[in-house]
């Protein structure tokens, strides 16, 4: 080469020099558990399904929230969202509110007819799934995705449940159930009404199941003796809640006593003011804080008119009155009794006590464990009896749908390996995305999205859906408040501020790669990425 | 709240990019087919402030003169960190003569790009010229041939990245460094530990003063806001300087992935105000977003250790909050505050 004047060596490029050499330490790029995820009972990837939501893929959101829950319609309007409770957000401004989102979702699939995928191919495989509830759904999604025959044995008239044998219609309205019962059923799972099963070996034996999953919930009503008038009237929750759903309304009378703390007290008082009772009251023996109903049904009760009397028990029931005796709590916290009494007057009173398990099916089935009336499962989901697992209401644990769904999934799993003769093994629990991981300078501040409320008059005389849902606007909004926990949402920003662009950008979808010949192991990535993605690990040296 | 028309964008601009925005709403930087002016291998030190600004900078006015462009650079890290002898880092036309000569070569090479228009029959030089250098070419020995620069308004962008002291050879104090910093020549011993308090010098104070057609300051903490600014001044002709803060983990002992981190400190503690002007007035400044105590900003660097130890300096930290409080009151840094600061009237030059 003929060089300019002074001129002794070609010219060179610095990409001669690899600077990745300088490092002890080295960037990668990380998927944390986000903390919604960790604390969804139903296992949904809920930063998943809301990284599709944020940019307005609602079928790619609802596909891949359907991975673990069937029913997000019913699940945006019935679940506690334990996720909200654990979100980021909740420490930067308010939690995301996820289950509106998740409710928009369902709400969209069902006005888009958006259906399942039928199997691929078929096992030949026949599983027996018993009670329709939310558990025994989702069992039978998740087993015939897996491609194996389901029928579902329902001793009821008709599917859901809990979720429509007790949970009042103006949270869940029924159609909206349908909707997502049927989508499951349209997958070619197929469900005998009206049937009840009474000998679980011999229902298996005849139709020839080589497993069955129970889900039977827990609906005989608990009691407490109380002495009463002959004529006193003396109902059960869920005998009143589950009359609901028949021809002939429940006959409660114009002043209404429930006693109990729990949501089915809160849901049988908000039922009774909306059937016309003048006056609805709850009695329990502790306090408001102590109540296992959750703040924000008692609070929606309060505003209908539901009255509250806590730390009382109900000591006798008369003929249109009752006798109440005030208690205390002693200083463990526990209500003990004054020796004051009161009066109320009470057309009828309605007990909400909890429920227990009609265990009946399992007669003759040997290895079985139980404890408290519940059937204990081993960590598969599996009964003492190989091949039988149970899960919801009837095993041990906490009673919601959501929990439900929870044990279908999982036990499908296990079902589908015990079959196949394999066991199936959760994948090791990433690294929890805690709230100091992130940077949460780079997020725009935003106020959560409040769904609308019905109005107070038609919430006290209808079964209307009281909470509303959101719109496409500000659904698209309030997924956007999701910070991505944990998970890469492709916001450049490690692309943009490695001093030694050793940050390689692959595309829209595509993520990023370091170019280890460069990196000199700075960190300023990881300091900067927003959402806690990249972690720093010693080089092996 | 009530309905809202989704115009939320989850970390809105203040990403680098953001897969929700439109294209063209993202940064320079978010490209694949951003230049990468100063390219890999270069050997500034891990999480170079200097290195990253000079990227987002180059890369802009690349992107904002269609790559028409030359850089002259002044001795410093970033001259000496990008071209070994016979390696280059930089990807565009580059050139290198003295340590305080930077803005007199650029003048020439504008002149040159001038003349070269004009003999093919053209207005205006089609190709344009930056100038740059790190503080102590541009606030010391650089300052001459800057203020002539200014004063004959020559068509040159300068752009001064701002570590706060000669770094290259060893960290010795610039009229840029701050007071009470440790440097190796402002070491904390005796009455007045580290750099002594005055005023120092303020250059984008003093190019205001020239009535340039524009003046900014930036951070590499601010990409948007750097962006914005370097591609507005290469659509403008005549004098232009920004003034970029660059954090530097050597020189003033922070950790190398804190780099961002400071410089968005100084801006929110008020210690580094970020604002443009034309024509000596402040046009537009960058609010506080979230203001923080300038402890927050020393802490992290050991240059100011001394005033941290087992009896911390109480009365020092105090006079950089007061420093930080003058800024956001000069500059109106919060809320709706306006700027107080400026020099009118030389519109007209
Ligand atoms: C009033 C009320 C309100 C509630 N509100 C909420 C709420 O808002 N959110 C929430 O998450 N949870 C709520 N819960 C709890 C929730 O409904 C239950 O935890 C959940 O439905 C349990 O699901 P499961 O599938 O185990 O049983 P279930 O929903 O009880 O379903 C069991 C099914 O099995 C059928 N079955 C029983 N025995 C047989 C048999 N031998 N053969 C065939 N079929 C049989 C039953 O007919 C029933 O359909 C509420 C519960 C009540 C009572
Ligand atoms: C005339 C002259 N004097 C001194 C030097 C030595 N020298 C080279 S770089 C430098 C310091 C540069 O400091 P600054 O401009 O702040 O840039 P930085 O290295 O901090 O980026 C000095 C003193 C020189 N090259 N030329
Ligand atoms: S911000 Fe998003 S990813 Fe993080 S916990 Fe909340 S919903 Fe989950
Ligand atoms: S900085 Fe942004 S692009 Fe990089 S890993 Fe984190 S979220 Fe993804
Ligand atoms: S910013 Fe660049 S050099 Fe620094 S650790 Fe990250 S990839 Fe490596
Ligand atoms: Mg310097």
């Amino acid at each position: 080469m003929n060089k300019p004047f002074a001129i002794t060596l070609n010219v060179g490029s610095s990409l001669a020099n690899k600077t990745g050499s300088w490092r002890s330490f080295r960037p990668a790029y990380v998927n944390r558990l986000p903390p919604c995820n960790n604390a969804c009972p139903a296992g949904e990837d809920t930063q998943g399904w809301l990284f599709h939501a944020e940019s307005g893929d609602y079928e790619a959101a609802w596909r891949h929230l359907t991975e673990a829950n069937p029913m997000p319609a019913v699940m945006g309007r019935v679940c506690y969202h334990p996720c909200e409770g654990a979100c980021n957000r909740g420490q930067l401004d308010s939690a995301v509110g996820i289950n509106s989102v998740e409710r928009f979702l369902g709400d969209e699939a069902i006005k888009q007819g958006w259906k399942f995928a039928a199997p691929a191919a078929e096992t030949g495989k026949r599983i027996l799934v018993v009670g329709a509830g939310p558990s025994g759904l989702s069992a039978a999604y998740q087993l015939r995705r897996m491609g194996h025959q389901v029928v579902i044995f329902e001793a009821g008239p008709l599917a859901g449940g809990m979720m429509r044998f007790g949970i009042p219609k103006y949270r869940l309205p029924r159609e909206v159930l349908d909707a997502e019962v049927q989508r499951i059923l349209d997958m070619g799972v197929e469900m005998r009404l009206n049937t009840k099963v009474e000998d679980l070996l011999k229902t298996m034996k005849e139709e020839k199941f080589d497993a069955a999953f129970l889900a039977v919930g827990a609906h005989i009503a608990k009691r407490t003796a109380i002495p009463a008038a002959e004529s006193a009237k003396i109902l059960d929750a869920v005998s009143v809640l589950r009359s609901m759903e028949g021809e002939d309304k429940p006959m409660l009378g114009r002043r209404v006593v429930v006693y109990g703390g729990g949501n089915t007290a809160i849901d049988v008082a908000r039922t009774a003011k909306r059937l016309g009772a003048e006056e609805a009251i709850i009695v329990y023996r502790r306090t408001r804080d102590k109540m296992p109903a959750h703040d924000f049904e008692v609070e929606e009760a309060l505003q209908e008119g539901v009255m509250m009397r806590w730390l009382s028990t109900i000591k006798q029931v008369g003929e249109g009155a009752i006798q109440v005796e005030k208690m205390e709590l002693d200083e463990n916290g526990k209500p003990v009794p004054t020796g004051e009494f009161d009066t109320l007057e009470a057309d009828s009173v309605i007990l909400a006590l909890g429920q227990d398990v009609d265990l009946g099916l399992l007669n003759g089935v040997p290895d079985l464990s139980f404890e408290d009336g519940v059937v204990k499962v081993g960590e598969n989901m599996m009964t003492g009896y190989p091949g039988i697992f149970a899960g919801g209401d009837m095993v041990p644990s906490d009673r919601t749908v959501t929990v439900g769904v929870g044990h279908g999934k999982l036990a499908a799993r296990h079902i589908n390996a015990w079959l196949a003769g394999t066991t199936y093994v959760k994948p090791p629990k990433k690294e929890l995305a805690t709230f100091e991981k992130l940077n949460t300078w780079y997020y725009t501040d935003a106020d959560k999205t409040v769904r609308p409320m019905l109005d107070i008059i038609r919430r006290q005389s209808t079964f209307d859906e009281v909470q509303g849902g959101l719109n496409e606007d500000n659904a698209l909004f309030e997924a956007r408040r999701c910070l991505s926990c944990g998970n890469c949402f492709e916001c450049d920003n490690c692309y943009g501020v490695c001093p030694d662009n050793a940050v390689i950008k692959l595309g829209p979808g595509k993520k990023f790669e370091f170019n280890y010949d460069y990196c000199k192991g700075c960190g300023v990535c990881v300091e900067e990425c927003p959402c806690g993605a990249i972690k720093m690990e010693a080089e092996a040296s | 709240m009530g309905h809202q028309d989704v115009k939320f964008y989850q970390t809105g601009t203040f990403t680098v990019g953001n897969r929700l925005l439109p294209p063209e709403q993202r940064s320079v930087q978010s490209e694949i087919e951003r230049t990468n002016s100063l390219n890999s291998g270069h050997r500034a030190c891990q999480g170079c402030g200097e290195a990253l600004g000079a990227r987002y900078a180059i890369d802009a006015a690349m992107r904002a003169t269609g790559n028409q462009l030359i850089a002259v650079n002044a001795t410093g890290c970033l001259e000496v960190f990008s071209t070994p002898y016979p390696e280059t880092s930089w990807q565009i036309p580059w050139i290198h003569s003295l340590f305080g000569n930077a803005a007199a070569v650029a003048t020439g090479v504008a002149a040159a790009a001038k003349i070269r228009a004009q003999k093919a029959g053209k207005p205006l030089a089609e190709t344009r010229v930056i100038a740059q250098g790190g503080d102590g070419g541009t606030t010391d020995i650089g300052f001459g041939c800057l203020s002539g620069m200014f004063e004959r308004n020559d068509d040159v962008l300068y752009i001064c990245y701002d570590n706060q002291a000669y770094m290259n050879t060893g960290v010795q104090r610039s009229s840029a460094t701050p007071p009470a910093a440790r440097t190796a020549t402002t070491m904390p011993v005796g009455e007045h530990p580290g750099n002594e308090w005055g005023q120092g010098k303020n250059v984008p104070l003093i190019a205001m003063a020239h009535g340039i057609p524009y003046v900014a300051t930036a951070s590499v903490s601010d990409l948007r806001d750097l962006e914005y600014k370097v591609t507005k001044a290469m659509n403008m002709r005549g004098a232009r300087y920004i003034h970029i803060f660059v954090p530097c983990p050597l020189g003033w002992g922070s950790a190398s992935c804190d780099t961002i981190k400071l410089a968005r400190l100084a801006k929110e503690t008020g210690l580094f105000p970020v604002f443009e002007a034309e024509y000596g007035e402040v046009t537009n400044v960058s609010k506080i977003r979230q203001k923080q105590p300038v402890e927050a900003y020393l802490r992290l660097q050991r240059r100011f250790a001394h005033l941290f130890g087992k009896t911390p300096q109480l009365e020092l930290i105090a006079r950089f909050q007061a420093m930080a409080d003058q800024n956001i009151r000069k500059f109106g840094l919060l809320g709706e505050d306006k700027a107080t600061v400026g020099f009118p009237g030389s519109e007209h030059k």
